[in-house]
């Protein structure tokens, strides 16, 4: 008996983790048909439209393409991290989908309860997210270093000096949502925002929210914050030495990577899986999380056809002397506010006006 | 079962990890092995409740402070053949500390005082016993003091590595960013009538 229920239970970890893995792949897949055609768009051309229908067969035609090509291991490289380091890249951007919540379910009036839509529902979610994605730079680091090649090596280094820059203002802009939610569980976040976009973190929280999503651009290596493969100086950075599928692993990791910076943009800032206006509550949870997230993605796409690159220390001096004071000053104010009406009844107003929105004070 | 099962894989990863960073020839095989050995201590910390410590040593220590370590092994260059020259000098000395370590470490454990009976029992708590919570009340109420005087440390600290390595040439060229980014069109344009 209890064998059975372990098989059980197992089993049906494996179909959660699969449930979710699958989608990410299929959809990491189409976000490079979209980057294309999107910004093929923008910039008044046709982007792939060849093979299939609209071109809509062209990341299966790229990922067969990519998986029969050869894979060069360069003969002066750490051979073992040069084939782990693709691996140390990909497995933490998928391992941090372990926490995101998709939504609230009672399995259709099966449970009395509503249950959280995740594989782990842990009470800190959000540590757990930021410990995770800050070990995607091993995968980055590995690759740079193991290739034997200089321009690896010196594009692994901003890699890695980008990261750590952007992860600290990154961590206090999640701060602020902490301060406001009372919880470092993801679903408890949302829960707080319920009710209507009026009670959206992104209202009290404007300036974090463009810190996190552009922290979230520079720490995915999108544009424009791409110096890492920045073509034009360093070939195509850490990955120079890379072909066939460990090259698409890479690409496979970032652009999960993109995929979860918008999920939690939309978890955190944007109600998560809460209409924006509760008359359309009708429309199932989880669609308005997809649809909020499928917008950031386009913003994403949108970054890369509008900004040029920036330059090394403009990308440095943005992170330490724009964003890390603006988010030590947030917190500041967040904290002053919520206990002004303690200090002076006549700014209980400030205290009132922050409390709306941190239901753990009442 | 299925815990104490953890506890003997997490124990003896860690214990794998810690040989590895000492056996590894290649340093940074041994830097792969520490961050392999901090995994397993933060495995452990889950075991025992602790998730916020067990996150925590891997966001600092995993995240932040290995990624420096490799930093700095990455743009140096080893010499391998020089490192081993010292081996047979040193041994004697390195010898007389592990052997010191091995009785002190057979002495604290025969002592008694780590024995289960005398540690008490850790039980599961329930779910509503939020570790974070607790962690943060014991430490801005009963350590406040010594928390404080910990953070006034590490920010002197900060502040003394970043004056060291402060310093401005006055024969190099440096752009002012601020100015760059709020030059306006009139600063640089100049209509003039033909």
């Amino acid at each position: 008996m209890e064998w059975t229920d372990m098989a059980l239970t197992g089993l049906i970890w494996a179909l959660e983790i699969l449930a979710i893995a699958i989608p990410i792949a299929l959809s990491v897949a189409y976000i490079t048909y979209a980057e294309r055609r999107v910004i093929g768009l923008m910039q008044v051309r046709k982007g792939c439209n060849r093979v299939g229908p609209l071109g809509l067969l062209q990341p299966l035609a790229d990922g067969l393409k990519l998986f029969l090509k050869e894979t060069i291991i360069p003969a002066k490289s750490n051979k073992i991290l040069f084939v782990a380091a693709p691996v140390m890249a990909l497995v933490p951007a998928l391992v941090a989908f372990a926490v995101v919540p998709f939504g609230e379910t009672t399995l259709f009036g099966l449970w009395d309860t509503a249950h959280v839509m995740a594989i782990a529902h842990l009470n800190v979610g959000i540590l757990y997210i930021l410990a995770i994605s800050s070990l995607a730079i091993y995968g980055v680091l590995m690759a740079g270093w193991s290739s034997n090649s200089k321009y690896a090596l010196i594009a692994s280094v901003r890699a890695t000096c980008q990261m750590i820059s952007y992860e600290i203002s990154m961590g206090f802009a999640l701060v602020c949502v902490l301060m406001l939610a009372g919880s470092m569980d993801l679903s408890v976040i949302v829960n707080a925002q319920k009710g209507g976009f009026w009670h959206w973190y992104i209202i009290p929280l404007f300036p974090m929210f463009l810190v996190y999503f552009i922290s979230g651009c520079a720490e995915t290596n999108r544009t424009p914050f791409d110096l890492v493969e920045g073509e034009a100086e360093l070939v195509a950075g850490h990955i120079v030495e890379y072909s066939g599928m460990w090259f698409a692993t890479f690409s496979l990791a970032e652009y999960g990577a993109m995929i979860l910076i918008s999920l939690l943009t939309s978890i955190l800032f944007m109600g998560g899986w809460d209409a924006p206006i509760p008359a359309l509550d009708f429309i199932p949870g989880t669609v308005w999380l997809l649809l909020k997230t499928s917008f950031f993605i386009f913003v994403f796409i949108w970054f890369r056809a509008t900004f040029p690159r920036f330059r090394y220390d403009q990308m440095m001096r943005l992170g330490w002397k724009v964003f890390l004071p603006w988010t030590l000053a947030w917190i500041a104010v967040l904290g002053l506010f919520t206990y002004a009406g303690e200090l002076n009844s006549s700014l209980t107003i400030l205290s009132d006006m922050i409390g709306y929105y941190q239901p753990w004070r009442s | 079962m299925f815990e104490a099962g953890f506890f003997y894989l997490f124990a003896t990863m860690a214990v794998v990890g810690g040989m590895g960073v000492v056996l590894a020839r290649h340093t940074m095989h041994s830097v792969m092995f520490l961050i392999f050995c901090f995994f397993n201590s933060a495995g452990l910390f889950f075991l025992l409740d602790a998730e916020f410590l067990g996150i925590i040593l891997i966001l600092i220590y995993v995240g932040a402070v290995m990624v420096l370590f490799m930093f700095v092994i990455m743009m140096l260059e080893v010499n391998q053949a020089k490192l081993r020259e010292g081996f047979l000098q040193y041994l004697p000395m390195g010898g007389m500390i592990a052997l010191i370590l091995l009785i002190e470490f057979i002495g604290a454990a025969s002592s008694g005082i780590f024995h289960t009976n005398a540690i008490a029992a850790v039980g599961h708590f329930g779910k509503d016993v939020n570790n974070t919570v607790e962690i943060g009340k014991v430490l801005y109420t009963q350590y406040l003091l010594g928390f404080e005087i910990a953070a006034i440390i590490l920010l002197v600290a900060l502040v003394g590595a970043i004056v060291l390595t402060l310093r401005t040439r006055q024969d190099a060229k440096y752009q002012n960013i601020s100015k760059q980014v709020n030059v306006r069109k009139e600063d640089r344009l100049r209509k003039v009538r033909m």
